[in-house]
């Protein structure tokens, strides 16, 4: 119990020194996590609304590929884009490897999937009068979108919530593509492991800590923005 | 009109990711501007990127958190340390996805450097493999050869935690099981598959025995109560060679980065690193440099 403690006081004694490389680490997990959560945002409502909105062959079974896709083991994403990031592999002559760019795309494959699949389900809930009646009031299709997404915005903060958790909390990929390469590719999680092989529990219980604070932070904040737009 | 509306979010999306992506990787490609010009070589070089292939051990001993800011200080190469097991890193060697290798795997390195794959093997350091387990030693092998240490560990089925991960280590401690005549199998002999500092871990908290590197026992010690109850065996020498990834078969391969860091690695300063790291910590250095001998001088 007492190694918690102390942990914990260490966690504080970073943050408070200012510690550069912690503070370094941690600004890299926000800038990664926070871009890939912003690229899934981009490709998962977009994507979630045409796949519950329209009707198209295959529909179904590309539905299912999302929902499995929303349980993507971080290590299987990170293993294939390990191969295709290779410098001999598909992608490889774009030399992303080992870089934060190879952990953005990594997370960004690992939350467009759920945030496709919590959007779609979002924008399938939104009843059938309603949407029939804003058609009725001669809403072009961007405007019915809109609309819907306008409707649905609790949900889909929701999706975000559940996206930024998913790569903020996953260490698998970010360690295949990014080999948590100290003042470059080194974020909390990575590092996290890397405390414990190395013995160095304290520091391990220490930036776990930030991490948590950092998640919650996060979070907190999108859960305070969703509840005002329940309000009113 | 809907398509062709769509169409054009798609072609924004993309436009946004590539923009982004860009971003990142051009933030890495600019020269380091602060770079210190004290270094001996400071030449900017070409292609700054050099990667390193190396086992578990060093990495988790702290021996590149010290070595890595020396070679990038002297040299103005970025070093990317991949740690992963030697069988890992052999691979990688054999696919050109590294342009240097720091291993302790003799055999795979010799049958790579005859493929053709790695070139100018050289030997960089040793420490030394020990056999750790509880403190009661439950299967009585303290002070045994290491043959017969291992068949009593299999003759009582204590505990043995092992590797598991075609690591240098794991291959030492396959070797031993071999030469004893053992085909180790059952309740009793359980694979981490993860690095060495994580098999430590578990050993501790199982009470079981494990063959590891000591630089790695020295750094985790303070955590646990394994006790020592091998050390010294001939068969027990952990040998260190730095290899180049060969150019002239992998074009992608920095050629120069590889040629810097091992000659970083062979050159007098760092030897002196490699042979006093840990001392401060541990009382006893956690490597033996070796630049320059060979490895019959070694053994014998």
């Amino acid at each position: 119990m007492d190694l918690v403690w102390q942990g914990i006081a260490e966690a504080f004694r970073l943050l408070l020194a200012g510690d550069p490389e912690v503070i370094r680490i941690t600004v890299l997990t926000l800038k990664v996590s926070g871009t890939a959560t912003l690229i899934s945002l981009c490709i998962g409502i977009p994507l979630g609304a045409l796949l519950a909105l329209s009707r198209f062959p295959g529909r179904k079974f590309f539905m299912s590929l999302v929902n499995m896709g929303m349980g993507l083991p971080p290590v299987v994403a990170g293993l294939w884009i390990t191969i295709f990031l290779w410098r001999n592999g598909p992608l490889g002559f774009f030399n992303l490897m080992y870089t934060p760019a190879a952990m953005i795309i990594a997370q960004a494959v690992i939350a467009s999937p759920i945030i496709t699949g919590i959007s779609a389900a979002a924008f399938q809930q939104v009843s059938g009068k309603l949407r029939l009646q804003i058609m009725a009031l001669g809403a072009t299709r961007w405007q019915y979108v809109l609309l819907l997404v306008k409707e649905v915005r609790l949900s889909l903060l929701a999706a975000v919530m559940a996206g930024f958790g998913g790569v903020i909390s996953e260490v698998g990929a970010s360690t295949m593509v990014g080999q948590n390469v100290l003042g470059r590719t080194r974020v909390l999680t990575t590092a996290t492991v890397m405390e414990v092989s190395k013995g160095n529990f304290d520091i391990a219980i220490a930036l776990s800590v930030i991490l948590m604070v950092l998640a919650y932070g996060v979070t907190l904040t999108l859960t305070l923005a969703q509840q005002r737009g329940n309000r009113s | 009109m809907f398509k062709k509306a769509k169409f054009w979010a798609i072609i924004l999306v993309m436009l946004m990711m590539v923009s982004i992506i860009a971003g990142c990787t051009g933030q890495k490609q600019e020269p380091p501007k602060e770079e210190p010009k004290t270094g001996q070589q400071a030449a900017e070089p070409e292609n700054q990127e050099v990667i390193l292939a190396t086992t578990t051990s060093t990495f988790d001993s702290g021996l590149l958190d010290v070595l890595q800011p020396e070679f990038e200080k002297q040299t103005g190469y970025k070093l990317t340390i991949v740690s992963v097991g030697s069988g890992a890193a052999i691979a990688m060697a054999e696919r050109g996805e590294a342009d240097v290798l720091l291993v302790h795997s003799p055999a795979d390195e010799i049958r790579i450097a005859d493929a053709g794959a790695a070139i100018n093997r050289q030997l960089v350091m040793h420490n030394d493999f020990i056999v750790i387990g509880p403190a009661d030693d439950p299967a009585g092998i303290k002070g045994k050869p290491t043959g017969e240490a291992f068949k009593a560990i299999a003759g009582s089925k204590s505990l043995f935690i092992s590797r598991g991960d075609e690591s240098g280590t794991h291959k030492k401690e396959l070797g031993i099981w071999k030469k004893a005549g053992i085909e180790p199998s059952g309740d009793w002999y359980r694979q981490t598959g993860t690095g060495m500092g994580g098999t430590i871990n578990v050993a501790a908290e199982k009470g079981g025995y494990t063959l590891t590197d000591r630089a790695t026992y020295l750094s985790l010690k303070k955590n646990m109560d394994l006790v020592i109850l091998i050390e010294g065996d001939k068969d027990l020498l952990n040998i260190y060679h730095v290899m180049q990834v060969n150019p002239e078969k992998f074009e992608k391969v920095n050629a120069e980065g590889g040629k810097a860091f091992e000659d970083f690695m062979l050159s007098q300063e760092t030897q002196e690193i490699i042979g006093t790291f840990g001392v401060d910590k541990f009382g006893s250095p956690l490597f033996f440099p070796d630049a320059g001998k060979n490895e019959e001088e070694l053994t014998k």
